[in-house]
């Protein structure tokens, strides 16, 4: 049967994946202005980041007031429950890119440091898990979100090799040293941003199966 | 012996006794219907139905003018005891607490009780004596007196018994007071009060004692209702009372007619009871 | 957990003027409104302002007045012996407890629905055409019309289509009350005061009823009496909360369940007393 509680879900569905997409702006922005050093892009992102801090407001207010009208129950609740756990993980995220995007501008105030191999993978990886994470919860796909919880694991092994290599660079010249410790910086928002994108797939797993997997060790069969 | 065996055995003493006392209570009941089954049934002939009653002395004849004449007794009582009655009811259940209202049902209920001879005589008084002649509408009059108190009660406790969600459901419709009563709560009512109605005729259909003064008796055919009338409880009477053998067989004939229609009264009024309660319950 | 009624705050809580729209979109206000019962007063000083084509629930505990005051927007109080009325209730600025009220035709512009559906023991068709015909409608083509649309707009006319002549009885409890709703808009209202509507019918039932009241409201102004405060939740766009015959607050729906004012208002939202 066609309830009205119907529109304000699907409304509150958009609104998440439309500030998903602004998230996602956000992180490739960011990669891209690390990448060709690009500090006016930098500072877009910066100034954008108000935006998404808006949109998550929103976001809680109208959650809240369809709790209250609605009183959803079963999958309407899980839904509720994840929107409202998703919500800050996105602004998180995007705090995350606001934070690459200061430490762009002060790396390019200094000569770029030796070309990295291991960051710019890191980016990317973690910018597919939050890409990802996002189309499970579009799509309701439980599977894809289990998936990309066990990147994890690849991302902490990235994060570690790549501060081996800007040790390597420190070690070499003393000079280095606050480059390569503002990059340690941007990798590892890097991987805390992946980190986001698996708790949103938790809260994915919860949303379709009802299961909370959060602090479980997780495997790829349910 | 334990208390709950001595409590057995009381109650089991208790039920017999009961049971005793609805088999003698039926005996006479059923003594009567025996007889006049046993006397009546051989008597009823078509020539009942359909003859006359011959002269005195000759055997044969039937009951035809009675059966008619009691027909048309029922019919003018009705005529008037249920107009009036109903919209008695009606008045008494619109407004039950007023002062009047209480004096029309102590009334009634007076009414219900007086014996049916009385209002035989008052029949007599009324419509006989100016006119000097007895007449069917006289005894249709008497009858209906006595219709009278059965169907205002029945119609004010039916009315009363009409959901009041009824009255409030047409009123909010814009429907004013007067409105609301005759084309929801009445109808609703209807089917019960149709009901006490035939209850009441069963009723005075058994009636001959106010007959005896104000319908009288008529040997002859006639649908007159100025002139006297035969009817079925007098002509019982009357033949009862004769030494013609014949007409002692057709006064259990007609004994037995009376029960049957009485009967036959009561059971369409118990149906209908059972069917309106069916169809009523939302 | 009982909380005791602080009988200090609770006749200072009321302020008059909260209660009115900025915007005089008011389809009824009622000012300083009292209602008794012989000699037990059972409404107090009541200020509300009821807007065009919303949902307006009542709500309270049992026995605060509430569907006293929705018997009275449309006079049903009347027929109780030993009621009196003080203060206005104005409809369309006109107040309806004034010497010159027809009381006949207002009930036409306010139409109820009431707690227990009462179908008349007629057919279908019967019922829904009582209303237009005792308001002088003859014309067969007229009537079959208005009861179609009726029917349409109480969400009932697939179900009963090919059985208007059936008695009214046949049909389930929602579907009873759906036909109540219908036989009620066939008089084309421009009120409907609904009283406890859904309170005995079972939760699927209900949920229709919900959704049918949602869709009325863009017709209809609409004013509802709850004991379900979820209902009420769920339904309305402005919630008023009444306790002991007096109005405690009244505002959007939103507030009232998100953010009430009074405390008093609070503790019966969230169940601590009542």
């Amino acid at each position: 049967m066609q309830r009205h509680f119907d529109r304000d879900i699907e409304d509150l569905k958009d609104l998440l994946l439309r500030m998903g997409a602004m998230v996602e702006d956000a992180i490739s922005q960011s990669i891209r202005a690390l990448l060709e050093r690009d500090t006016p892009l930098a500072e877009e992102v910066i100034n954008n980041d108000s935006r998404i801090d808006q949109m998550e407001l929103e976001m809680d207010r109208r959650t809240l007031e369809l709790i209250a009208k609605m009183q959803p129950a079963a999958v309407d609740l899980r839904f509720v429950a994840a929107i409202m756990k998703i919500t800050p993980e996105l602004e998180r995220i995007a705090d995350l890119a606001q934070d690459v995007c200061e430490r762009v501008i002060e790396l390019n105030r200094e000569p770029p440091l030796k070309p990295m191999q291991s960051i710019p993978h890191l980016a990317q990886d973690a910018q597919t898990m939050v890409r990802q994470a996002l189309d499970a919860f579009v799509r309701g796909d439980a599977a894809l979100a289990r998936q990309v919880i066990k990147q994890d694991d690849n991302i902490d092994q990235q994060t570690e090799q790549s501060f081996r290599e800007l040790l390597t660079y420190m070690l070499e010249d003393p000079r280095n040293i606050s480059r390569a410790i503002r990059l340690t910086f941007i990798g590892k928002y890097f991987e805390r941003m992946a980190d986001g994108a698996t708790n949103i797939c938790e809260m994915v797993v919860y949303l379709v199966e009802g299961k909370m997997i959060k602090h479980t060790p997780v495997t790829l069969n349910p | 012996m334990s208390n709950a065996r001595i409590r057995k055995i009381i109650s089991a003493i208790a039920e017999s006794l009961c049971g005793l006392a609805v088999l003698i209570a039926l005996v006479p009941l059923v003594l009567i219907l025996f007889y006049v089954v046993k006397h009546g049934f051989t008597s009823l002939n078509w020539a009942f139905f359909t003859q006359m009653p011959k002269p005195v002395g000759e055997v044969g004849g039937g009951m035809a003018n009675a059966i008619v004449g009691t027909l048309i007794l029922i019919a003018i009582a009705a005529l008037f005891a249920v107009p009036f009655g109903c919209l008695c009811g009606i008045h008494l259940s619109e407004y039950p607490a007023s002062k009047f209202s209480s004096i029309v049902r102590f009334a009634a209920d007076v009414l219900n009780g007086v014996p049916s001879i009385v209002v035989g005589i008052f029949a007599y008084g009324l419509v006989v004596l100016p006119v000097r002649r007895f007449s069917a509408m006289a005894g249709g009059f008497a009858l209906g007196v006595l219709m009278i108190p059965v169907v205002v009660r029945t119609t004010e406790e039916l009315l009363r018994l009409v959901p009041p969600g009824l009255r409030e459901g047409a009123l909010a419709l814009g429907a004013t007071r007067s409105r609301a009563v005759f084309s929801v709560i009445v109808p609703a009512a209807l089917p019960g009060i149709l009901t006490g109605i035939l209850v009441a005729t069963a009723r005075v259909a058994g009636e001959t004692a106010p007959l005896l003064f104000t319908s009288f008796n008529n040997r002859y055919w006639t649908t007159n209702i100025a002139q006297p009338m035969a009817s079925l409880t007098v002509q019982v009477y009357t033949y009862a009372n004769s030494p013609y053998e014949d007409w002692i067989r057709q006064a259990w004939a007609g004994a037995f007619l009376l029960v049957i229609i009485i009967l036959v009264l009561s059971i369409i009024a118990r149906v209908s009871v059972r069917r309106l309660e069916r169809m009523n319950r939302p | 957990m009982i909380t005791t009624i602080d009988m200090e705050r609770f006749n200072s809580a009321l302020a008059p003027s909260a209660v009115m729209l900025e915007n005089m979109n008011a389809k009824i206000s009622v000012r300083d409104f009292d209602f008794s019962y012989g000699s037990a007063k059972v409404l107090h000083g009541i200020v509300l302002d009821i807007p065009d084509r919303q949902v307006t629930a009542l709500i309270g505990p049992s026995g605060c007045g509430k569907s006293t005051f929705i018997r009275s927007i449309n006079r049903m109080n009347d027929i109780i012996p030993n009621a009196r009325a003080k203060g206005t209730i104005s409809i369309d600025g006109r107040d309806i407890y004034s010497a010159d009220t027809d009381v006949v035709s207002l009930r036409r512009r306010v139409g109820m629905v009431f707690q227990k559906s009462n179908p008349f023991p007629k057919s279908i068709y019967d019922n829904i055409a009582y209303g237009p015909r005792i308001g002088g409608m003859r014309n067969k083509r007229e009537l079959n019309e208005l009861v179609e649309k009726s029917l349409i707009r109480a969400a009932l006319w697939d179900e009963v289509k090919d059985r208007l002549h059936e008695s009214a009885f046949a049909l389930s409890g929602g579907q009873q009350q759906r036909l109540c709703i219908a036989r009620a808009l066939a008089v084309d209202p421009e009120v409907l005061l609904m009283d406890e509507p859904a309170s005995a019918l079972d939760p699927i039932a209900t949920t229709k009823i919900e959704e049918l009241i949602w869709d009325l409201k863009v017709n209809y102004t609409i004013v509802i009496v709850t004991h379900n405060m979820q209902q009420a939740a769920r339904v309305s766009d402005r919630t008023a909360f009444f306790m002991l015959g007096r109005l405690i607050e009244y505002a959007d729906t939103k507030t009232i369940f998100m953010n009430p004012k009074e405390k008093m208002t609070e503790d019966y939202v969230t169940g601590r007393f009542g």
